[in-house]
This record gives C-alpha cells, sequence and structure tokens, in this order.
C-alpha cells in the first residue's frame, strides 16, 4: 500500500504538516492584537515619516481573520477524512484506484442495456442495423483506424477491409477471432533459394496470374519455380490459402504494392505482417465482448454494402 | 485617503487596573460594526425599487419560460450546449461570451464616467439582494429605531420569535435564489419535480444551498463588508472617475458652515449654511459613512443621502440639492449645474461608446451571419500519402461535422486545391441530425502529374443541400508521395 521508501518519511511529512497548521495558528493569534507603547497614539501605527507621513491603522474587519482560522479548521477536517498525513488512510477509505473502480462500474450499468440487445443477436444483424454501424464506427475510429484508415481501406502493409478480398477469411466467426488473437502474417525470404534471376522469374509468372503484363519468356520459366518453391502456401494455381493467410495472388489486390519491383523485394526479403489481438485494448471490463461483438460486426458489415 | 478608525471600534477594553501606565491593546483587526440604516423615500430609492424589481422579475422569471418546447434560457454543462432562445451555442462558440464580457465591461466603464457606480447602487446583486433582504427587516422588526433596539435587548421569547421569522424568511428567499441559479443550468420543471419529491442529485442538491447559504450570508450578514474589503470592481470603478463625473456630492460651498437651527431664523445672516446637521445622510447610509466627508472609497453611489437630504429641504423650505449628483468642476466652480449635460461628451466617453458601438456591431453582424455548422479536419496520419492501384495518389482525411442546427441536413462535399481533384465518400448520403455531431472519413484521389511539391494547400468545402446558406470551408494539406 504504502508509497514511502521508508518508516521515516511519513512521520516525518505528519509532523511537518501538522506543526506547520499549529505553527500558523499561533503566528496569526500573535498578530491579531498589539500593545502600544506608553505615549503611542492607537490609530497610528509606527512613527512618521518625512515629517508629515504616517501610517495609518485601518485594520481588516475581524471576519477575514476568521477565513484564516477557517482554512485551518478545513485543513484539519481534511487530514482526517482523506489520506494526507503520511500513512494515514483517512476516515473515508477514499483511494484513486477505488474511485477508478467506481467510474468503470457505472460505465458498465450504463452502457450495459444498450449493449444487451445486439448481444442477443448474430453479427450479420448486427451489421444491418444503423444504430450498432453508428457504435461500431466509433469504435473502428478509436481502435484500428490507426492502421487501416479512417475510410477502413488501409494502407500499404496494412490490408484494406472494405474490398472482398480476405486473407483469413470474411465469415463472422474468422473476424472475431482475427479481432480477438491477431494475426502473424509471415512470408519467408526466398531470395537465397531462388536465386537474383529466378526470383525475378517467379516475380514474373505471379504478375501473370492476375493477367498483368509481364514478360512470358521469364513468367514460363517462373511457373516450375513457383510450384516448387510457393505453392505449398499460394497453392498450386496461385488462388492463396487463408487458413495460412496466404494472400490471392490472382486478383488485383497488393498488400506490399503490384509493381515488378515491389513483388522482388517481397520474394527475396519475405514479408512480415502482424495485426495485434485487440482483447485487452478493448477494455477489461463486461463490456469487452460487447465491444468485440459490435466492431466485429461493423467490419462485416464494411464489404457487405458493395 | 485615509479612513478615520474610530477609536472605540479598533480599542479593546482597558484593563480594569486603571493605571495610567498599563499598555492598551491595539486590535489589528476590526470588529464589525452592524450598521441598521434609516429607510428612505425619494426619487432614487424608488429607481433602485424599480430595479429591483425589473432584475428579480427577469433572473427568477427568465428559466420558466419555454421555447421551441424547451427551456428558452439553459446552460447545459453536461451537453456542452447553450440554449438562449433560438440560439444554440456551443463550446466553440466561445468567442461570443468573449465578446459579451468585453461589452459588459466597457458598458460599467462609460457608466461609471458619466455618473459613477450606477452599477454598484442600484443593479448590483449584492445592492440588490441586501435591498430585498431590509425590506423583509422593515417589514418583520421594525425601522431601523427598533432594530437598533433589538440588537441591545436580551434573547426573551419574543427577540427569539422575532429574528426566527425573519431568517426563515431570508433562507426561503436565499434558497429560492440558490433554486433558480441551478435551474439555468439543469432544466428547471424536471428541478422544482425532483425538489418537491426530495429526488434531488448530490450536485443539485450541493449548489442550490450553497447559492442559497451565499445569497443568505452576503444580503443578511456581510452587506456593505462585500463592497468594503472584498469587491474588485468596486475599487476599479473609482479609477474611472474623473473631474466632469457625476458623484453623489454633499456641496460644501452652500451647506457650511453647518449647525441646527429653528425653521424660522434667517440663516444666511446668522452665517449658517444649508446644513442643519440632522446627520439623516449619515442614518441612511448602508455602508455607514457621512458623505460630508467628501467622496470615499465605501460610498457605493446609491443616493440615499440625496433622498434623505431633499427631505429635510423641503421641510425646512430650503432648496434641494445640497446633497445632489454633481461633478467635482461644479463644486470648484468651473461651470454651473447646467454645463455637467455638455461635460458627458468628453474623449473618454466618446472613446468608450465607439468601442462599444464597434463591438456590438461586429457581435450582431457575427450573429446575424452565424452558419449553423461546423467541420474541423484531422488526416489520417499512419499514412500520409498511398498510390491506388490506378497509380493516383490518395489521402485520408476524417471530417468531424457539428450540425448547430436545430434541422437535420443532407450536405455536399467538394474539394478544391489540385486539378481534377476527386473526392471519395463512403456513402453520398452524408446527413446529419439536429445538433449532432458525425465523423464522416473522406478520401481525396489526386493525379500525380498535378501535383507540385511535397505538401499542397487543398480546402474542402462542405454545404447544406437543402439550404445552401449552410456552407463551412475548411483547410488542410495534401501531402504528395
Amino acid at each position: 500500500m504504502s508509497d514511502f521508501t521508508s518508516d521515516f518519511w511519513p512521520i516525518y511529512i505528519s509532523v511537518l504538516t501538522l506543526l506547520s497548521i499549529i505553527g500558523t495558528w499561533m503566528f496569526l493569534r500573535k498578530q491579531t492584537t498589539r500593545k502600544l507603547a506608553p505615549g503611542e497614539k492607537p490609530e497610528l501605527i509606527e512613527h512618521t515619516w518625512d515629517d508629515d507621513l504616517q501610517d495609518l491603522n485601518n485594520p481588516l474587519p475581524r471576519w477575514w481573520l476568521g477565513l484564516f482560522y477557517g482554512t485551518m479548521v478545513f485543513a484539519g477536517v481534511y487530514l482526517l477524512l482523506w489520506p494526507g498525513l503520511g500513512n494515514y488512510a483517512g476516515l473515508l477509505g477514499w483511494t484513486s484506484k477505488g474511485e477508478y473502480e467506481a467510474e468503470v462500474k457505472a460505465a458498465e450499468t450504463r452502457f450495459q442495456p444498450v449493449y444487451a440487445g445486439f448481444m442477443q443477436q448474430d453479427i450479420p444483424t448486427v451489421a444491418a442495423d444503423a444504430d450498432a454501424r453508428a457504435i461500431g464506427k466509433n469504435l473502428f475510429l478509436t481502435y484500428c483506424s490507426q492502421c487501416h484508415g479512417s475510410n477502413a481501406e488501409g494502407a500499404r502493409g496494412f490490408p484494406n477491409l472494405t474490398d472482398h478480398d480476405w486473407l483469413y477469411g470474411g465469415d463472422p466467426d474468422t473476424i472475431v477471432a482475427t479481432i480477438t488473437s491477431g494475426r502473424g502474417g509471415m512470408m519467408p525470404a526466398m531470395g537465397g533459394a531462388l536465386g537474383e534471376d529466378g526470383t525475378r522469374e517467379v516475380a514474373n509468372y505471379v504478375l501473370s496470374l492476375s493477367g498483368r503484363k509481364h514478360d512470358a519468356a521469364l513468367a514460363t520459366a517462373g511457373q516450375a519455380r513457383f510450384a516448387e518453391n510457393c505453392a505449398a502456401c499460394h497453392m498450386p494455381d496461385g488462388t492463396g490459402m487463408q487458413a495460412l493467410g496466404a494472400p490471392n495472388l490472382t486478383d488485383k489486390v497488393w498488400l506490399y504494392g503490384g509493381s515488378e519491383a515491389a513483388i522482388i523485394e517481397t520474394i527475396a526479403k519475405g514479408r512480415n505482417g502482424v495485426m495485434p489481438p485487440m482483447t485487452q485494448t478493448l477494455g477489461t471490463t463486461s463490456n469487452q465482448q460487447a465491444k468485440l461483438h459490435l466492431l466485429s460486426a461493423y467490419v462485416y458489415g464494411l464489404s457487405q454494402k458493395q | 485617503m485615509p479612513a478615520n478608525p474610530s477609536t472605540e471600534n479598533t480599542l479593546a477594553q482597558e484593563k480594569p487596573s486603571s493605571s495610567a501606565d498599563v499598555p492598551i491593546e491595539l486590535q489589528l483587526y476590526a470588529i464589525q460594526q452592524k450598521i441598521q440604516p434609516r429607510a428612505v423615500h425619494g426619487v432614487f430609492a424608488n429607481w433602485r425599487i424599480a430595479l429591483v424589481l425589473l432584475t428579480q422579475a427577469l433572473y427568477y422569471g427568465l428559466p420558466w419560460l419555454q421555447w421551441d418546447n424547451r427551456q428558452a434560457v439553459l446552460f447545459d454543462l453536461a451537453a456542452r450546449k447553450f440554449y438562449i432562445f433560438d440560439l444554440v451555442f456551443w463550446p466553440q462558440d466561445f468567442i461570443y461570451l468573449t465578446g459579451l464580457l468585453i461589452l459588459a465591461a466597457l458598458a460599467l466603464f462609460l457608466f461609471t464616467a458619466v455618473a459613477g457606480r450606477l452599477w454598484c447602487g442600484y443593479a448590483c446583486p449584492q445592492t440588490v439582494y441586501t435591498e430585498i433582504f431590509m425590506w423583509v427587516e422593515e417589514w418583520l422588526e421594525g425601522d431601523h429605531l427598533a432594530r437598533k433596539k433589538l440588537d441591545k435587548s436580551s434573547w426573551t421569547a419574543g427577540k427569539l420569535r422575532k429574528r426566527g421569522l425573519k431568517h426563515a424568511v431570508w433562507l426561503a428567499i436565499a434558497l429560492w435564489t440558490g433554486f433558480t441559479f441551478v435551474g439555468y443550468f439543469s432544466p428547471i420543471h424536471t428541478l422544482a419535480a425532483d425538489t418537491i419529491h426530495a429526488h434531488l442529485g448530490p450536485w443539485e442538491t450541493f449548489w442550490i444551498l450553497f447559492y442559497g447559504f451565499a445569497t443568505w450570508g452576503n444580503a443578511g450578514f456581510m452587506r456593505e463588508q462585500v463592497c468594503k474589503y472584498m469587491c474588485p470592481y468596486s475599487r476599479f470603478q473609482s479609477v474611472m472617475f474623473d473631474s466632469d463625473t457625476l458623484t453623489v456630492t454633499y456641496d460644501r460651498s452652500i451647506g457650511e458652515p453647518r449647525g441646527s437651527r429653528s425653521k424660522k431664523t434667517d440663516y444666511a445672516a446668522a452665517g449658517l449654511g444649508t446644513c442643519v446637521d440632522c446627520s439623516v445622510c449619515v442614518q441612511v447610509c448602508p455602508t455607514g459613512i457621512d458623505i460630508r466627508d467628501g467622496l470615499q472609497y465605501e460610498c457605493i453611489g446609491c443616493a440615499a443621502c440625496i433622498d434623505g437630504c431633499d427631505q429635510i429641504m423641503d421641510k425646512m423650505g430650503y432648496p434641494r440639492g445640497l446633497i445632489r449628483y454633481t461633478t467635482e468642476n461644479v463644486v470648484k466652480g468651473r461651470y454651473p449645474d447646467s454645463g455637467i449635460l455638455k461635460k458627458i461628451i468628453r474623449p473618454r466617453t466618446v472613446i468608450y461608446s465607439v468601442l462599444m458601438l464597434a463591438i456590438s456591431g461586429a457581435f450582431v453582424y457575427s450573429l446575424a451571419t452565424r452558419v449553423p455548422l461546423r467541420v474541423d479536419v484531422v488526416r489520417d496520419r499512419a499514412s500520409l500519402s498511398k498510390e491506388t492501384d490506378e497509380g493516383m495518389i490518395e489521402n485520408v482525411y476524417r471530417l468531424q461535422l457539428i450540425n448547430k442546427d436545430a434541422h437535420p441536413h443532407r450536405y455536399t462535399i467538394q474539394a478544391q486545391g489540385i486539378p481534377g481533384l476527386q473526392v471519395v465518400l463512403p456513402s453520398q448520403k452524408i446527413t446529419a441530425a439536429p445538433l449532432q455531431t458525425i465523423d464522416i472519413p473522406v478520401s481525396l484521389v489526386a493525379d500525380p502529374v498535378e501535383l507540385k511539391g511535397r505538401s499542397i494547400a487543398v480546402s474542402f468545402t462542405i454545404q447544406s443541400i437543402d439550404d445552401p446558406r449552410i456552407k463551412d470551408d475548411v483547410a488542410t494539406r495534401f501531402f504528395n508521395r
């Protein structure tokens, strides 16, 4: 509990605090009245300067003094009720952790009824609900848009979520799994195995898969190398394998760029894409599951509208 | 100017031993002397009554007024929306509050330059509530003499009853004031129902009690102490005085030498001024000063002494105006009272007026042309720009659109700055409900051929389809690869 490094400091602080309060109290009492020297006029305090410059006693009202004492009483009551004197916890038992927990609880009870209805529905139904989409959009803008972009269209290295192209599958359960546990998309570096020429041949074959402009001779040479080195993950026809997150190479969607140079770089050096697990980020309260549900529905809905 | 501390005020009782050598104790904090001002009637007292009634009718009445099925004036702090009749202000409209405060300050300067502490004397809540509380006091405890007697008397059942009744009425007014104040921030009809059913939230309860307590304490006990020791305005208002400012002034030239006399005496022949030294001006003063000592910082300019003196002058058959609103220059004989009006127009007042007019004009113009739409643009930060499959350059933004209007609107979004710039929206239907804030992800797509430089200034234009006057422009940057 205690943040103090030794038993000395709490005592030191308490003594210092209490002495200050008592000291100010005594000082104030001493400064309330003053004995007049014999012959001194009561309305004048201090002497006369420069022949006629006099300092008159123009006192503050007595209630003003009361305000000073009031602050000391306030300090006393405060130190009694709240922590402040060393290790003393205060009569109210207040802690910042307790306050945080109370706020979390209040938020949970406030949002629980909003979420409860949606939790009864399956993800496609929720995705069709305008209110749910509004909540989902807020969640997406908070937790996902940093990588996938505000419009969910992604960026280089971060998948576009609005097309129909899914690395791991776009059915509701898979989306939930992806958000829950994250994904690690590992494409090994093939440069060493293929060599420079081999890499170029494979790249041209990959270009030919989606009907792009390519060197036919190189592509033909690359076909065999592809079957040998790449087909295990990307399948012999290049349509990819969602279980591994191996991309479909026959569509025109390129996560890391579709130019010949970019494809050569990908083959030679490999790629390592990471989607972090989001469950912790979504919160540790009982509303976490509801947020996951609504967010999954929103992501699911992104590619269903078109 | 030095105040005269009265000796009885600042000296403690001498010790019983009557030796002359025993030092006396000087009190460094003065014990407050209760002032029981004598009630006064007259022109200025009537002005004050009128202003008390006017300001309080406004203050107590306004929160009950309904407008378009909502409270006409409501400052909803939780929702951060501030309703004033047809207008709805958002935190982004804070500049209007600044304008209002500047206008209020300039008005204070102007009125003070023209006629001194008019605000203090007639309209300040401290004066107004003190006045109301004194009416109650006069009604339940009698006039100032009866009240002084009651102050001195011991605690009999009669005194207890009188005092109890007075405080009950005071507290009722004070709590009603606190309730009304909270009613400006929390819908007053709900608040009333909650109060009746003892359903108030902890903060509403606290603030009602807090403002109630403040009203009761300030108007019942602190009174002139607030003006003398606590109020900053009272001190800086005196700085705005000049020699042509109308202030409550005792005219020595006609009053002195003062002295009592019979009504029949020819005072001029007896070498006397018109001041009969009746001390009515002192008895009616709510701050307990003698105006005949000249202008003092304690004087709140309530003009009670003018009304009091005029009554006596009438009784004596002397001309009114021994104590009157006049200027220092008149008293010094630089120009007659009839010249005051001309002196009101002087550089100081002209500058204040021109400033006030200019700011009011800008304020009204700005309110009249206010567009109930605000858009902020936030760039996506993770990727500054990206290349589409077609080889175009795309930037992604988030538009935060606030519909400040009481009606729903549908908007169009356009962008300028680069030839052939395209706006890509998630949906063609951009609609916002009344008082709703929506986030719109939007991307701008440009041909790299048209991009001159790394970063190009572009702007969005958001316009309502149903009301083309509702339009906002926001500037941002477009990043090249």
